[in-house]
């Protein structure tokens, strides 16, 4: 969405699409109109209102977001969120999951996941519970792809998984 | 045919005249100099806004006039003009900041509503059936990008970013007056003051803690920004407030 904003659409294909471009809309109008970049908790608050809008008729997507957001001291502060369909917010502190695999992530992410976790550990941590994750699932897999984001260096690395 | 200045043009305020002028613009404008004067200094550590809230009459309740309203926690506003077009534009910048937030989670900052309430004035310009706002206003506020802001916005619709000006009756007085008085690193509490000998300038009668009404936005500390939101409520911590009597009361006595 933004260099410190990510956000995965999980859910019905077109929606994702239609998604993706409302928020490159949204955020766009946003950073136009208040020449200033968003941060991630506003963008969180953003993505459940537009979910919300549609809260009778809604998008078949469960969204997760990850981004660094500036502290009032002008320093990084990690930040995850994710929602459910139609916007019900989830800050969490630890780890948020969502999709397909979404309750066999939990279990495994409940396992594996510890606090104050370096880059380097921390991607170990998120490649190794999508990977079991995902075998446990038989709709999702064929790999992953991890973005790991640090306050000067966005890492993507594609993961191979099983192919059935 | 209308008479006077306006000839033909003055009533239909969509119509140019010939000279490119929207004559009801004008005319706002002048319900605004003639309107009670206020002013705002932006300190380095705030913003003061005030006004003179004089009653016709001694048998009016000053106590429950209110000419500095609160928009939402961060931002608040003075006009000089007409009252109850105030009091719309109050409700509709209200109604405009409780919309932001529920978007976005937090209050817009003072750029964003100033623009939304110069919008709102434009459209009363060029629409059909309307009159333009006889009122001009002074937006104070603070925001975590900007910091402390003070803007003016004009019944055409037009805003500036102010370092201290005054509208209303005494404006040219008071805007030499606070053009000498003014530097970049006067106090907070240096602007209340030169705030109420300004207004004193042009001021008749007695200025007294019922005749006049201030805001002030002050900065949150580092500390208060970092512990956020008020325990419990989950609300954010005000940082524009209007000055009780009591205090206002104490600053003239200073």
């Amino acid at each position: 969405m933004s260099d410190r904003i990510y956000l995965g659409l999980p859910g019905l294909a077109t929606d994702v699409t239609t998604l993706k471009e409302v928020f490159r809309y949204r955020v766009n109008m946003y950073t136009i109109k208040e020449e200033r970049e968003i941060e991630p908790e506003t963008f969180a608050h953003l993505v459940s209102s537009t979910l919300y809008e549609k809260r009778f008729g809604p998008y078949f997507i469960e969204p997760v977001m990850a981004g660094l957001e500036k502290t009032p001291s002008g320093a990084y502060k990690p930040f995850i969120a994710a929602t459910d369909l139609i916007g019900c917010l989830n800050f969490a502190k630890d780890f948020v999951v969502a999709g397909t695999a979404s309750t066999k992530l939990y279990g495994v992410a409940e396992g594996l996941w510890e606090p104050d976790l370096e880059p380097e550990d921390l991607f170990e941590t998120c490649a190794q519970t999508l990977l079991n994750a995902v075998d446990r699932d038989a709709y999702s897999g064929w790999g992953a792809e991890v973005h790991l984001i640090t306050k000067d260096k966005v890492i993507k690395r594609t993961l191979k998984g099983r192919m059935d | 045919m209308a008479s006077a200045e306006g000839g033909a043009y003055s009533y239909s305020l969509t119509v140019f005249s010939p000279s490119g002028k929207l004559v009801q613009i004008e005319h706002a404008l002048a319900a605004v100099s003639s309107g009670t004067t206020s002013l705002g200094i932006k300190a380095s550590n705030g913003i003061v806004i005030a006004t003179e809230k004089k009653s016709s009459s001694i048998l009016i309740d000053d106590s429950m006039i209110d000419k500095v309203s609160v928009i939402c926690p961060n931002i608040g506003i003075v006009y000089s003009g007409m009252g109850p077009d105030f009091r719309v534009l109050v409700a509709k910048a209200r109604k405009s900041a409780q919309a932001y937030w529920k978007v976005y989670g937090e209050y817009p900052p003072t750029k964003v509503l100033t623009q939304e309430i110069a919008t709102i004035m434009q459209q009363a310009t060029h629409s059909g059936g309307v009159r333009p706002y006889g009122v001009s206003l002074l937006v104070a506020g603070w925001d975590i990008t900007r910091g402390p802001c003070l803007y003016q916005v004009d019944p055409s619709g037009s805003y500036w970013a102010w370092k201290a000006s005054a509208i209303g009756k005494n404006m040219v007085n008071a805007k030499t007056f606070l053009e000498k008085r003014y530097n970049d690193d006067i106090s907070l509490e240096d602007a209340i003051h030169t705030a109420l000998l300004t207004l004193k300038e042009g001021f008749e009668g007695h200025m007294t803690e019922k005749t006049i009404d201030i805001g002030i936005v002050t900065v949150p500390s580092q500390a208060e920004l970092e512990a956020g939101k008020i325990e419990g409520t989950g609300r954010v911590k005000p940082t524009f407030r209007k000055l009780s009597e009591e205090e206002v009361r104490d600053y003239l006595a200073m």
